[in-house]
């Protein structure tokens, strides 16, 4: 379980870029390409290293006026799984 | 093939195939390209600037040693300019202080060091470079204390093969975030060297389960990457992720391959982008369009469950043990041929390492390189 106060970011080496020739979002990592949906760019974009995981997921639910508790499995199934192939920091 | 194919993600730029290293394993060809027919600094930018338009996302730059380079900051600058991430894969031999400093600034993402083996005696025979192994670790300690992230990679022979699980572990020590344990290919120098290199199976099999093993035990501290020993598989690689799917190799000359040992399919009509553009090449060259979709494929590929999964294994493999590159891989247990797998690794397994050809440029005029053939 990640803390309500990790601060995620990408680590250096990985990149969230927009991959207009495909018309979608990915995570460049060593030897990785990850397709990224529209909800996890937005997470993503907010892993900074200067939020918190609370305030992530508190502005995320507000701004789409979905369930505080929703958001947060969702956030932190994200980014358990990025963080098992060292694509984001916690 | 009509239509035009789905864009490539990857780039393998082999700037030179000049490198200090003589390792008997390298996949570049027998035929190395001299440094007077290299590309230069303008073609090598344009060629980077016409793949990030195309879509390539990851521009993988190689050799040889790309250190030898001495534009490689230059280029590397103009790549992270145009967008592309750039993975620097190199011996770390040729690699300087102030040039990997200058890489730095210039924006590279990703830095991949080779090993050779886990302690410098074993390292530097094989590698044939003294100095080398206490050379890397100092390359590894500039990358990771300038966060950099770092990949160490390890081909499998059998001269280490017992130390297969310890060099997971060194690579952690050195502080990769990603490791990559690959048993040796055999294409190029490697299959020259095949009978000095060639594990048995049994060693291969406990190597293999040995890496493994350690998966669970580093998860979420590094990535392993496992190559599968192919003359002891029961299935093929997915080779390339299909010919002409995903990647594409540009030669020091300047040469576009689907991948680095497609040469050695006669026949194949490979197209220059020194005259060329990328995108051209990509789509229309009879060699990229040989081999791509399913239509090629003969019996028992075509009928094959899985042939959308691993594409009837490697052109190559399949010219190079049978004469025929359109037949099945005879690394899949569907091969009728599968049985010589078997039978060169266990011939080829049976004598010793010492006395592989190192790879060197042959001399010119030298009789033909045959004092190089083992």
């Amino acid at each position: 379980m990640i803390a309500d106060d990790a601060r995620p970011r990408l680590p250096r080496g990985v990149r969230l870029r927009e991959d207009k020739v495909r018309d979608r979002w990915v995570l460049l990592a060593p030897e990785r390409v990850v397709k990224v949906n529209p909800i996890a760019v937005e997470i993503l974009k907010l892993c900074d290293g200067s939020r918190s995981l609370a305030e992530i997921i508190a502005g995320l639910a507000e701004r789409f006026k979905a369930d505080a508790g929703r958001v947060g499995t969702d956030v932190r199934a994200l980014l358990a799984s990025l963080a098992e192939k060292r694509m984001v920091e916690l | 093939m009509s239509e035009t194919p789905p864009p490539p993600e990857g780039l393998l730029a082999e700037l030179t195939h000049r490198c200090p290293l003589a390792c008997p394993y390298c996949s570049n060809p027998v035929a190395l390209d001299k440094a007077a027919d290299e590309m230069s600094t303008e073609q090598w930018k344009r060629i980077f600037s016409e793949a990030a338009d195309m879509g390539v996302l990851h521009l993988h730059l190689s050799g040889g040693e790309p250190c030898s380079r001495r534009d490689l900051s230059e280029l590397v600058e103009h790549a992270v300019k145009v967008g592309l991430y750039t993975n620097l894969i190199t011996s770390g031999v040729g690699l300087t202080r102030d040039l990997f400093d200058r890489l730095v600034a210039a924006g590279l993402d990703h830095l991949q060091l080779s090993i050779q083996g886990v302690d410098a005696p074993q390292a530097d025979f094989i590698g044939g470079y003294k100095g080398g192994y206490s050379k890397k670790r100092e390359v590894a300690e500039w990358t990771t204390r300038e966060g950099l992230p770092l990949t160490v990679n390890a081909v499998i022979h059998r001269g280490n093969v017992e130390d297969a699980p310890r060099m997971v572990d060194l690579a952690v020590e050195l502080g990769a975030r990603r490791v990559e344990i690959a048993h040796t290919q055999y294409y190029g120098w490697a299959f020259k060297n095949r009978a000095h290199l060639m594990p048995t199976r049994d060693q291969s099999e406990r190597a293999y389960a040995a890496v493994e093993a350690r998966r669970a035990h580093y998860m979420g501290t590094v990535v392993i990457d496992h190559v599968a020993p192919d003359y002891h598989a029961k299935f093929p690689k997915a080779c390339m992720s299909g010919w002409g799917r995903h990647t594409l190799n540009v030669s020091p000359s300047g040469k576009v391959l689907p991948c680095h040992s497609a040469e050695i399919i006669p026949g194949l009509e490979f197209w220059s982008a020194r005259n060329r553009s990328l995108s051209d090449v990509w789509n229309h060259s009879p060699a990229f369009n040989a081999f791509r979709g399913l239509d090629w494929m003969q019996a028992p590929c075509v009928s094959c469950e899985r042939k959308e999964q691993d594409f009837g294994g490697c052109r190559c493999q399949a010219m190079a043990l049978l004469g025929d590159a359109r037949a099945c891989d005879p690394a899949c247990t569907k091969s009728p041929h599968h049985h010589l797998m078997g039978e060169i690794a266990a011939r080829d397994s049976s004598g010793p390492v010492e006395g592989f050809a190192p790879r060197r440029y042959q001399r010119e005029g030298g009789g033909n390189g045959q004092a190089l053939v083992g």
